[in-house]
């Protein structure tokens, strides 16, 4: 060999490993398993895999619909209830008695760390109520013991009794009739768990394993969880209806929704949840991708702490309302991508009001009406802006740096508060801010879903009624509306609770945003669940 | 010999006490609860926090909490990370082996690729071949790592769509954990695809270890460059010449092994240089590896795992430099430590 031929032999060495190198990467083509699964990027890790004991939406999309059963479902199309375990039911003529017939032959999963002996039965559904409902269960304090959306709507007030008739049929008795009790039973949180494993697990003394190493029906089995990775699921192939859902479902979590983006484009996720609004733009752009949008179920809003003077005086409330211009904040922090909200309920509930008033932009009545309340004209107030992103409300924090600009412009100097968000939350509830950049996500379709939590008195302590406002005539009329099964008759009811919202201003609605979901078009099936977690069940790859 | 070898075993063990030492002391200075920040554990109970105060030793003096520290520390026992609640050495022993992992073919592609380039442009310094061989390793000296994976990110992965951005496979193969190096855990996997899962982990491989590797390899270059004309300069190069040997003879004979012999622990060095840029490098790649980890943990403020976590990565530079160091010497007696470039 000669020396000066070294360089071309060095050369031809780099000229083929940088073809292979091509090579590697041209090899684009699905084998047999990534062709049999699904990869679907979620921003975060769950908190567990039991949605009863969290009302996070990540929790909900990681468990409820993948791993569990309801006794009823939503349809996603009109919001319909439809059996779900139960295959059909009976309301009494008081509305006091719900009795529901169960399917039969429905399994629960066969897993490496679980073997069922029986399938489905009254007995899983008293067990699963019972958790959240009786005390003294025994995996009532299981997992911190705090069943957070059942507590928030009282539900443990209005259960009597859950009662097992016989194998396959269960009596619900209430103390008041509720009409938002069947849609109630149908939301993420009223999964169906396993009393067989339950027991096992009590027997083996690790009760704790029941949220975490989860067993359910649903179309899914659980299969491993490392946290802020992945969650792997495998089709369950004994589920009780025909699915044509793909053999291995992965969750890639992935926190940044810059990235999450990037690995739809790519083709590492298949479909990714909460695309943040400045990449909506390129996804729209590119053929190979589809952006799915809905008006989604949730209204954010500007809450005052009415416990605390002067926000206790309905005209500061309303002063304040008056002084900011929704209208900019809508283009400035939701980018165009959500409606003007009036009220509570938006457009996609059946109890939306179109014709409902709403408060302009008047910094000049605003000036009047804080002088009439004696307000002086360096008041100092602060705003609470929460530190995370949701769909309701994407950047609080820029939200509230506006405001303070157009509370300025009447003589109002504002401070803005933040802290982490399990902090911020827990100061709510207790009650020290005197103004919070809030939201709330519904999580059934039914307006009771907004107007209970986030205004009735008994909402308060639950921490869901932001303002602490609690008022008598208001919660007379949510407490009738439930009364009444005929939706046309409760829109009179809810439409008076928009009248003395406006009037008493607790809150000012801002927005309701749009949800969006994004998918590679090799994904068929795929659709925004607007009443909770997304749903792969019917979900193909072409 | 035996000396060297004690003064050395000397220096780690009084560096790595420096360190356990800063560790502990860590649990102390971070903010918050020294039993949650030591433990990784907040005690819901008073009764709890007294068990567990009891357990960490915190009612005793300082001397025989470190003493339990230390003991735990070496019984494996790094108590549990605050946001998952896994034990740390669980955690660790499955993110460590994935730096690692990144870090040895990082290593492996610059030497292939750095040694050979260097000794062309050593021996035919001053050429053409060898301008473009030193604008080569100028340049890719000079690009910051974060910014060049971006670059990889943006034109390979978002461009043109040649390649994947982040992790180490498709999850929707299940490799199980066996070493902790996913081209052999896919070896051994008894998986349907293998092939597959392979190729496909490689092509995750591709854009980390070339963004790591470009920065070592321009090192690489210089340093094996500058050998090669050092050592080509000398007199006994232009003796054997005047004898009337090739070039390539004398190159083979001589020049290569005496210009490897002094660069090889200089390269060696080297590796505390990849391991910063893996950190880096794994961040963005979300590469499951223990940058990315510590990375995770400074931002849930999970003082526990930083705490260990540094000490992992601190204590695993300094055994390998001064192993190094130590071979080096040893295998190399001849020069003093001044020639040599000391640690």
């Amino acid at each position: 060999m000669n020396l000066h031929t070294q360089p071309r032999i060095i050369k031809s060495a780099i000229l083929l490993s940088c073809s292979l190198i091509l090579m590697l990467g041209c090899s684009k083509q699905k084998t047999q398993i990534t062709q049999a699964g699904i990869t679907f990027c979620s921003e975060g890790s769950p908190a567990s895999f039991n949605p009863q004991l969290d009302t996070s939406s990540t929790t909900a999309d990681a468990s409820s619909h993948q791993i569990y059963d309801r006794l009823l479902e939503f349809n996603t199309e009109n919001g319909e209830i439809e059996p779900g375990l139960a295959s059909s039911w009976l309301v009494s003529n008081d509305g006091l008695t719900y009795t529901f017939q169960l399917r039969k032959g429905v399994k629960f999963h066969d897993t490496a760390y679980f073997t069922p002996t029986r399938s489905f039965n009254a007995d899983d559904v008293v067990f699963s109520m019972d958790r959240w409902r009786v005390v003294s269960h025994p995996y009532h304090d299981v997992s911190g013991g705090s069943y957070p959306y059942f507590q928030s709507l009282g539900l443990k007030n209005t259960i009597k009794d859950v009662a097992r008739i016989n194998g396959y049929r269960v009596e619900i008795s209430l103390y008041k009739p509720d009409s938002s009790f069947l849609a109630n039973l149908a939301t993420d949180f009223s999964v169906i768990l396993s009393a067989e494993y339950g027991m096992n697990l009590l027997a083996e003394g690790s009760p704790s394993n029941m949220d975490i190493l989860p067993i359910g029906t649903g179309p899914y089995k659980f299969v491993s969880y490392r946290k802020d990775q992945f969650i792997r699921y495998q089709r369950h192939s004994d589920y009780f209806l025909d699915t044509i859902g793909p053999e291995n479902l992965v969750f890639d979590i992935t926190p940044k929704s810059s990235l999450r983006v990037a690995k739809l484009i790519t083709g590492e996720c298949d479909a990714v949840a909460f695309p943040s609004q400045n990449d909506l733009e390129i996804i729209r752009d590119r053929e190979d991708l589809t952006l799915l949008e809905k008006p989604g179920l949730n209204v954010g809003f500007w809450a005052f702490n009415t416990s605390k003077p002067p926000f206790d005086n309905p005209k500061v409330r309303r002063a304040l309302a008056l002084a900011i211009d929704k209208t900019s904040l809508l283009e400035a922090v939701y980018l165009g991508q959500a409606t003007r909200a009036k009220s509570l309920v938006p457009s996609a509930s059946w109890a939306h009001q179109p014709n409902m008033q709403d408060t302009g932009y008047n910094p000049v009545t605003a000036r009047k009406l804080l002088d009439e309340a004696n307000i002086p004209d360096n008041f100092t107030m602060n705003i609470w802006a929460m530190p995370v992103q949701r769909a309701y409300n994407p950047n609080a924090m820029k939200m509230a740096q506006l405001m303070s600009t157009y509370l300025g412009d009447v003589g109002v100097t504002v401070n803005i508060v933040s802290y982490d968000w399990a902090r911020f939350r827990e100061n709510l509830t207790a009650g020290m801010h005197d103004s919070v950049l809030i939201g709330w996500s519904a999580d059934n379709g039914d307006p009771d879903n907004f107007y209970r939590p986030l205004l009735t008195c008994a909402a308060i302590p639950s921490g869901t009624n932001r303002a602490q406002w609690c008022n008598p005539e208001y919660d007379a009329l949510i407490e009738n509306a439930l009364k009444i099964e005929d939706s046309d008759e409760r829109r009179i009811f809810y439409h008076r609770a928009n009248q003395i919202i406006f009037r008493e201003t607790p809150l000012v609605p801002i927005a309701h945003a749009y949800q969006y979901q994004a998918v590679n078009n090799k994904i068929e099936g795929l659709s925004i669940n607007p009443f909770g977690g997304i749903r792969f069940d019917d979900v193909v790859r072409k | 010999m035996l000396n060297l070898l004690l003064r050395y075993v000397n220096l780690m063990v009084l560096t790595i006490a420096i360190l356990v030492i800063i560790s502990f002391s860590l649990a102390y200075m971070f903010p918050g609860d020294t039993l949650t920040n030591i433990s990784g554990i907040v005690p819901q109970s008073n009764e709890q926090r007294v068990a567990l105060e009891a357990v960490f030793k915190l009612d005793r003096s300082i001397f025989v909490q470190f003493w339990y520290y230390l003991e735990s520390l070496i019984s494996g026992d790094w108590g549990v990370s605050f946001s998952s609640q896994v034990s740390l050495l669980d955690e660790i022993s499955i993110a460590f082996p994935a730096t690692i992992e990144l870090i040895t073919y990082s290593l492996l592609v610059s030497i292939f690729v750095g040694i050979p380039l260097g000794f062309i442009g050593g021996i035919w310094h001053h050429k053409p071949f060898d301008f473009g061989v030193v604008t080569f390793s100028v340049v890719s000296y000079s690009f910051p790592v974060f910014w060049l994976a971006l670059i990889f990110i943006t034109i390979f992965c978002l461009q043109l769509g040649y390649l994947p951005l982040s992790g180490r496979v498709n999850f929707l193969y299940d490799i199980p954990h066996s070493s902790g190096f996913i081209l052999w855990d896919i070896m051994l996997a008894d998986i349907p695809d293998k092939k597959d899962a392979f190729i496909d982990a490689l092509r995750h491989l591709i854009l980390p270890t070339a963004s790591i590797a470009v920065v070592t390899t321009a090192i690489f270059i210089r340093f094996t460059r500058r050998s090669i004309m050092d050592e080509m300069n000398k007199g006994y190069i232009d003796a054997a010449k005047s004898r009337g040997f090739t070039t390539k003879q004398i190159f083979f004979k001589h020049g290569l092994r005496n210009s490897l012999l002094p660069i090889l622990p200089l390269m060696a060095m080297q590796i505390s240089t990849l391991i910063t840029n893996a950190m880096v490098v794994e961040t963005i790649f979300s590469w499951p590896g223990i940058g990315n980890w510590i990375i995770q943990a400074i931002y849930q403020r999970d003082y526990p795992a930083i705490r260990i976590g540094m000490l992992v990565v601190s204590v695993f530079v300094v055994t390998l430099t001064i192993t190094i160091e130590f071979i080096s010497r040893a295998i190399d007696p001849a020069r003093d430590k001044f020639q040599r470039g000391a640690v």
